[in-house]
């Protein structure tokens, strides 16, 4: 059954994968591709690893792709024209990326795995555990470093975005809180005792 | 134990906690207007955690498991990184300032980029690795496109950018491939696999992809294509830092990966790095005989000079080591104080970086011109100046490795790179017309030049003890 499963996922992540690259609209590429993550998280339930699963489905197909989807319907990319351009390069491409794929099978064909890996594997899920905590034990304990490097990481992104699109533009009316809490009927109003037939 | 692992990390803990408290206060308080202190306060901590790093500590010790090592050779980096950075930042504040691009950000981002590059020479793990490279080069493809008005910058950023995260990619992809064949990511347990011999296709593999990321980083040709580019449209002062800290972080994490997780296979990794040296040092040797603009020749110039000091790391013995990191120390120096003189020039106010404007500036500005003439000797290694002897360093143990060729090709190089250093010198005292460039800027910018000239001349009779220094860091290192 499971391995049922597994070739069920997996052939939908390939065809997801292939088709993400040669749908000819974007729009369909962005679905095929909602396809493969969701056939990844699949592939990472039957390995035992449920939040991961489910964290790929919320973060990448709930945020990720549809940002996505937004930025390819708002852009205005000729595909035709980058297609044109990508055919010139193609055969020094196509070139290239089969002597890689001939030396990466011969590289994962001759796998044998170094003598003493087996006993360096960093980090058996303990048994009492499920797999959220034992995740959050690691990250949090073993991996702090990592995690609070990432953090910066962020705020270096954050930052960056910043610095390179925020403009300060003069002519624009901004917000004031404080002078919007200091306001009072008597500042914000005034009563005109207005004549009939005159007008102000 | 979590403790004991934070007191290891403090002075990445301080330069990041720093940046936090100075962005709100930046944020909340003057903004741009205090950008000008921030420079000079940042640059004062950075020296300050230098001193402290350098004085204090001693020892090898290992935090969170062996992810950070904090050991001779990376207090030796870190303290050059430091110093080289909060100079060039001080360097570059005048200039910035006066064209008004210097926004709080600047010194923040730099702060956050010498963090990762702490991070980087202290790695002990593949993953440690790669966060401190991501950090300092995130921060580095903003400040290549901090001058966002101009099309030229915003190329150099997202040149800087999209090649780094190919890079990235190779990068990452070779790490996998060594975490699949070791079983690990800790350098302390790839080291126990990867021997010469037993080392499987795979992991060979991984090693060669892993090298590649880092020769990006390093600029060693072929991953070199970026860099002309990258430093001709960043402002000056974005250059001068891409020119000093970064390179020596870059060179540090290729000797600690390659000793610390690859030791037990110098034969296999060795012909790599001679090759990526000897075309480095041609390409940049060659290739910046054309050129017309500063910035571009020194991009060119820093190839060469890398590949200079992957000869260091070619060899695989501990004088190898050695001698990389006083070359690396020395080539900042230089470079510190020609990029004060780029800074200088202008002409109107505008800045001027074609190599033709500073005909007959010896005739305007003596002091000045001898200076610059004892840093281009320095750069091209003639004899009586510190640059020779750095290369004689690495020579030495290239021949001590066994690698003659190398350091054959390497004086054949560095022969036909002396012809571009000289021709500015021959600008300078016999150009034909007169050009028209002044040297005006503040004197933080003299003084850079004048120290770091000063520093090439004095440096032959006594090196500061920076031999000695280079040396235990390096035992520290290879075993």
């Amino acid at each position: 059954m499971s391995v049922f499963a597994f070739y069920l996922f997996a052939i939908s992540a390939i065809t997801g994968g292939l088709f993400t690259v040669i749908s000819r609209q974007p729009v369909h590429s962005v679905l095929w591709l909602i396809l493969a993550f969701i056939s990844s998280a699949g592939l990472f339930v039957l390995l035992g690893a449920e939040f991961v699963a489910m964290l790929l489905v919320i973060v990448y197909v709930g945020a990720v792709a549809v940002l996505f989807l937004f930025v390819v319907m708002m852009l205005d990319v000729d595909f035709a024209e980058l297609k044109a351009e990508m055919a010139r390069y193609m055969p020094v491409a196509l070139l290239i990326g089969l002597v890689i794929l001939m030396q990466l099978v011969m590289a994962y064909g001759t796998w044998v795995s170094a003598p003493l890996a087996s006993d360096l594997i960093a980090q058996p899920v303990p048994a009492d555990k499920h797999n959220t905590e034992a995740l959050g034990l690691i990250i949090y304990d073993q991996y702090f470093l990592l995690f609070q490097l990432a953090g910066l990481i962020l705020l270096v992104a954050m930052i960056g975005a910043i610095v390179l699109t925020l403009r300060h533009r003069k002519d624009v009316k901004r917000q004031d809180i404080v002078a919007q809490m200091m306001r009072d009927p008597a500042k914000a109003m005034e009563l005109k005792d207005v004549k009939p037939g005159q007008g102000l | 134990m979590i403790q004991a692992d934070l007191s290891i990390v403090l002075p990445e803990i301080v330069l990041a906690l720093y940046a936090m408290v100075a962005l709100l206060a930046a944020v909340y308080t003057g903004k741009d207007k205090l950008a000008s202190t921030l420079v000079w306060v940042t640059g004062g901590l950075m020296v300050a955690l230098a001193v402290w790093i350098a004085t204090g500590g001693n020892g090898s010790q290992e935090a969170f498991g062996g992810m950070f090592v904090d050991d001779g050779f990376s207090r030796f980096a870190k303290v050059v990184i430091l110093v080289a950075a909060a100079a060039v930042m001080i360097m570059g504040q005048d200039y910035m300032s006066r064209r008004g691009m210097l926004p709080f950000e600047y010194p923040i981002l730099i702060a956050l980029s010498a963090v990762g590059m702490m991070v980087m020479v202290s790695a002990g793990d593949l993953m440690a690795l790669y966060m401190g490279l991501e950090l300092q080069s995130l921060a580095l493809y903003v400040v290549a496109s901090l001058r966002r008005d101009s099309v030229k910058s915003t190329e150099a950023g997202l040149k800087y950018f999209v090649l780094g995260a190919l890079s990235s990619g190779l990068l990452l992809y070779g790490a996998s491939l060594v975490y699949g064949f070791a079983g690990t990511t800790k350098f302390a347990g790839i080291i126990q696999v990867a021997e010469h011999g037993h080392m499987s296709l795979g992991m060979l593999f991984g090693l060669v992809f892993l090298i590649s990321g880092m020769a990006f980083k390093v600029s060693a040709v072929p991953f070199h294509m970026w860099t002309p580019d990258v430093y001709e449209g960043s402002p000056t002062p974005v250059t001068a830092f891409f020119a000093t800290a970064p390179k020596v972080a870059a060179m540090g994490l290729f000797a600690r990966v390659l000793h610390d997780a690859f030791g037990g296979a110098i034969v296999d990794w060795q012909q790599v790095i001679v090759v990526l040296s000897v075309l480095s040092m041609f390409l940049g040797a060659v290739a910046a005989i054309g050129q017309r603009d500063i910035k571009r020749l020194m991009a060119f110039s820093s190839i060469a000079h890398m590949g200079y000091a992957l000869i260091g790391l070619a060899a695989g013995t501990e004088a190898g080591v050695s001698a990389m990191l006083v070359y690396l120390a020395i080539y900042v120096t230089m470079n510190v104080g020609t990029f004060s003189f780029i800074l200088m020039l202008e002409k109107d106010g505008k800045p001027v970086t074609d190599i033709d404007a500073l005909n007959q500036f010896a005739s305007r500005e003596p002091g000045k011109a001898l200076a610059v003439l004892v840093l281009m000797f320095s750069l091209a290694g003639v004899p009586p100046m510190l640059g020779f002897f750095a290369k004689l360093g690495v020579w030495q143990a290239g021949v001590d490795a066994g690698l003659m060729g190398l350091v054959i090709a390497s004086a054949v190089a560095s022969v036909i790179g002396a012809f571009y250093y000289l021709r500015i010198v021959f600008y300078m005292y016999f150009g034909a017309s007169e050009g028209e460039v002044e040297a005006k800027g503040s004197p933080v910018l003299t003084l850079g030049l004048m120290a770091s000239a000063a520093l090439m001349l004095i440096g032959v009779v006594y090196q500061f003890g920076i031999d000695g220094a280079a040396a235990a860091a390096a035992a520290t290192l290879v075993n």
